[in-house]
């Protein structure tokens, strides 16, 4: 058996890979945060009464719904600047993940904001509560409970799938581990290595999604 | 009781409601003076919780005005025309009326103290300490003392529902629209409620009240509306309502009311 557990020992305590984590953690925040963002505006314009902007929603949820991520990734990187666009590293990342993350968080936002009874946004409005103190103060904190455990599952999806970065080379956790594998030949180690730091992001991910979902729920709690 | 003519506080002129085909509200009009308590009544399908929710225009009229303080609600005149108002300035004058639901609709997320001051932080921008000590205040007017911090999923039917009119007091309103408050409640809760509703009134709050309740439109309100087919069949005050002779509407609608 050729599997040498020192080189994975260094592999694992490298301050490469571990930049490349970290890279990974502020690359899922950084894409989710602007899903979420855009995702939002995606979700209220679809349910909105002007035709225009329901139309306009619903063609980019099917535009980026329609086409892998990967395609729209090297689309961005490599194939922009042929007409002059030329976004860097960062740029493209954050753009294909945060604009692909929030075409599918727009659905989840508005299946959320539906689920919330129309008695609620009917009493805001009865205290003279405009559109957005009814949505910010009652309907999306109460929908952010209807959202979180699947925007969760998106989050954990999004840590793993940022390894589509390092296509376009951005210095994350996948493409740390396989520069440090042709380093010294060291394939299965450098891979193993990452997928631990995977796992153990994950498994960090799914405790903190545990929490916040306890906090959101705590008022409804019976006893 | 009913003297007091195009003077009232709230008048109602005329107003219409449809549906597409179905013709919920054909021609209302009343004139509610400051300080009147209005007992609506009618079967279910009258038109009564419309005509309410057409006051705080949670539903647009089809046509008729409405008018709170002499200021239309919902709209602006503009040459004998009505034009309809932006989203904004309806929520501005929606602040002087208050709404009191069936279903409580009380926010799920939010302690009793936190539903009451929501809107006075958020819409008037009164200081939450400030808006807290109101609250508090509100919450032993109803009752309440002690269950600021209480979850609504943890309150009672009744408790609930005197949150919430503590919650629509708290922005000081001109007018209270009751919506059936006591409709979901068993009997022991609609006591509660209406001792609150009654307390309301002995303090002089205007007050449209959409009711089952034959006992509290008998001996609390000033003024009892029969609504019957969109339309109000009656008006009178509550003694000659139900003892004099009236219309057969009337008649008929005390024969299946409470016997009280």
């Amino acid at each position: 058996m050729n599997w040498s557990w020192s080189s994975f020992w260094d592999f694992l305590l490298s301050p490469y890979l571990l930049r490349g984590a970290w890279t990974t953690v502020w690359l899922t925040v950084a894409a989710m945060s602007i899903g979420l963002l855009v995702g939002s505006a995606a979700a209220l314009m679809k349910m909105a009464a002007n035709p225009l902007l329901r139309w306009v929603a619903s063609f980019y949820i099917w535009l980026w719904r329609a086409t892998p991520l990967l395609v729209q990734l090297v689309i961005l990187y490599t194939g922009l600047p042929q007409i002059g666009i030329r976004l860097n590293v960062v740029e493209c990342a954050l753009i294909g993940f945060g604009l692909n993350e929030a075409a599918y968080l727009a659905e989840l936002i508005r299946a959320g904001i539906r689920s919330i009874d129309r008695g609620q946004v009917e009493a805001a409005k009865a205290l003279g509560m405009n559109f957005a103190k009814t949505m910010r103060i009652v309907v999306l904190p109460q929908a952010a409970r209807v959202i979180v455990p699947p925007l969760g599952n998106q989050f954990n999806g999004m840590l793993k799938i940022s390894s589509l970065a390092s296509v376009v080379t951005m210095q994350e956790l996948l493409r740390s581990a396989q520069q440090l594998a042709q380093l010294e030949f060291r394939v299965l180690e450098a891979y193993v290595a990452a997928a631990v730091y995977y796992i153990a992001l994950t498994t960090l991910w799914g405790e903190i999604q545990r929490r916040i979902e306890a906090a959101l729920d705590r008022p409804f709690r019976v006893s | 009781m009913n003297e007091a003519q195009g003077a009232g506080i709230l008048r109602i002129c005329d107003v219409h409601k449809s549906y597409g085909a179905n013709r919920v509200l054909s021609g209302v009009s009343l004139d509610v003076p400051k300080g009147q308590v209005v007992a609506i009544l009618g079967r279910s399908g009258c038109g009564k919780s419309t005509l309410l929710r057409c006051v705080n225009h949670l539903e647009e009229p089809t046509s008729g005005r409405i008018y709170l303080d002499q200021v239309l609600i919902g709209g602006r005149e503009d040459k004998g025309l009505v034009r309809r108002m932006n989203q904004n300035d309806i929520a501005r004058q929606r602040r002087q009326i208050g709404m009191v639901f069936q279903s409580f609709n009380l926010f799920p997320h939010m302690t009793a103290l936190q539903n009451i001051i929501a809107a006075p932080v958020a819409v008037l921008g009164h200081p939450p300490e400030q808006a807290s000590d109101e609250a508090r205040a509100l919450l032993d007017r109803v009752g309440l003392q002690g269950k600021a911090s209480a979850y609504p999923g943890r309150l009672s039917g009744g408790q609930q529902q005197r949150v919430a009119i503590a919650r629509a007091l708290a922005m000081k309103p001109e007018v209270m629209l009751f919506d059936e408050p006591t409709s979901s409640l068993d009997p022991e809760m609609t006591q509660e409620v209406l001792q609150v509703i009654t307390s309301l009134a002995a303090e002089g709050m205007t007050m449209l009240v959409v009711t089952h309740e034959m006992r509290f439109a008998r001996h609390v309100a000033h003024r009892v509306v029969l609504m019957h087919g969109g339309k109000i069949a009656e008006d009178a005050g509550p003694t000659e309502f139900f003892d004099a002779a009236l219309g057969d509407a009337a008649r008929a609608f005390r024969g299946i009311g409470a016997g009280s």
